[in-house]
């Protein structure tokens, strides 16, 4: 019970939140919505533990907490692979633009 | 005759760095520093000791400093690029063999190794020796890269080498660290370059293996090359 309670002021928060970014524009209206889908799920399965579990079962996990874990592990590894890929471009993308400045100044002090 | 530009990348070399300039400018018709970000005076001593120096902002690695440096030396009119470590572990006088095959029109790159039998170079002292756990560095280095690229060389992070013009545009060094090795013999083999490999002498001085490769350097390197993949 307790962990519901505190689970769910959380969400909370986190929407407040991603509203907040959305009048500020950081966020689009479509990410808005698939995000606040995404928290309104996860409020259903906080309050409603045990309407997951019937999910779990249905694809042969006996918890839905531990369906929600198996998921979640999932995405994280999803989610630090896209990051490292996005990071590799990035510092690549930093190398162009120091060799890039590097060898302009140097066709510069050429020219003088 | 042919033009040669040798391509010096260096980080934090104040302390040596003008020596190694004054040696390889009497072989070499251009010498080219990339001070890859130096916080000590790597510049100044360069530019003092007679070399072209490009100086990136900040540090982004040896592969990414000897990529500058072969653009840099392509926008010139060298025939043969060389690069050269800066911390004084090889001897200049060997330029001459390293870029001999390219010369005579055997080779397009050609590869320095410390494990082919050499002739004697410092007149009067002993062979240099590697530690043990040095060389098992290398050799592990040396097998992966053997398995990644499948050409067979017998020192793979060896930083004397020499590419022809020609190989020098083909080549396009991605990985900005120490991956950039393995990275020239994969480009060797897609692009089916003729290597050849020539015995260099590498000198261990107590400078020299403090900045030298440590074995988690190894596991950099294999990380380095396995991502470089997903990031195409």
């Amino acid at each position: 019970m307790i962990i519901q309670i505190a689970l769910f002021i959380f969400i909370l928060y986190v929407c407040s939140r991603i509203i907040i970014r959305y009048r500020s524009s950081d966020v689009t209206g479509r990410e808005l919505t698939l995000w606040l889908v995404f928290w309104f799920l996860v409020a259903l399965a906080v309050v409603f533990p045990h309407k997951t579990d019937r999910l779990a079962q249905f694809v042969g996990v006996e918890r839905g907490a531990d369906l929600l874990v198996y998921i979640s592990i999932i995405a994280l590894f999803f989610i630090g692979f896209k990051i490292i890929v996005r990071l590799e471009k990035i510092d690549r993308a930093i190398t162009t633009v120091v060799r890039r400045t590097a060898l302009d100044r140097q066709s510069k002090s050429d020219d003088q | 005759m042919e033009k040669t530009c040798v391509i010096i990348p260096a980080f934090n070399e104040a302390a040596v760095i003008g020596e190694v300039i004054g040696a390889v400018k009497q072989y070499a018709d251009t010498t080219l520093v990339i001070d890859d970000g130096s916080t000590d005076q790597t510049a100044d001593v360069a530019r003092r000791a007679g070399a072209t120096v490009l100086r990136h902002l900040v540090n982004r690695g040896q592969g990414a400093a000897i990529q500058t440096g072969i653009t840099a030396a392509l926008r010139g009119t060298a025939d043969i690029i060389i690069t050269f470590d800066a911390d004084g572990q090889f001897l200049a006088n060997e330029i001459g063999r390293v870029i001999d095959p390219i010369i005579r029109g055997q080779a397009d790159v050609v590869l320095g190794s410390r494990f082919l039998p050499s002739v004697a170079t410092v007149p009067g002292q002993a062979p240099q020796r590697i530690s043990y756990s040095k060389k098992t560095v290398l050799k592990v280095a040396t097998a992966i890269t053997r398995l990644y690229t499948g050409l067979a060389v017998t020192d793979t992070h060896n930083g004397f080498r020499a590419l022809s013009r020609q190989a020098a545009r083909l080549i396009e060094l991605r990985q900005n660290g120490m991956a950039h090795a393995s990275e020239i013999l994969e480009q060797i083999r897609k692009y089916d370059l003729r290597v050849v490999e020539v015995p260099v002498t590498v000198r261990y001085t107590e400078y020299s293996v403090m900045k030298g490769q440590k074995l988690s350097g190894i596991l950099q390197i294999i990380w380095d090359l396995l991502m470089s993949r997903f990031a195409r």
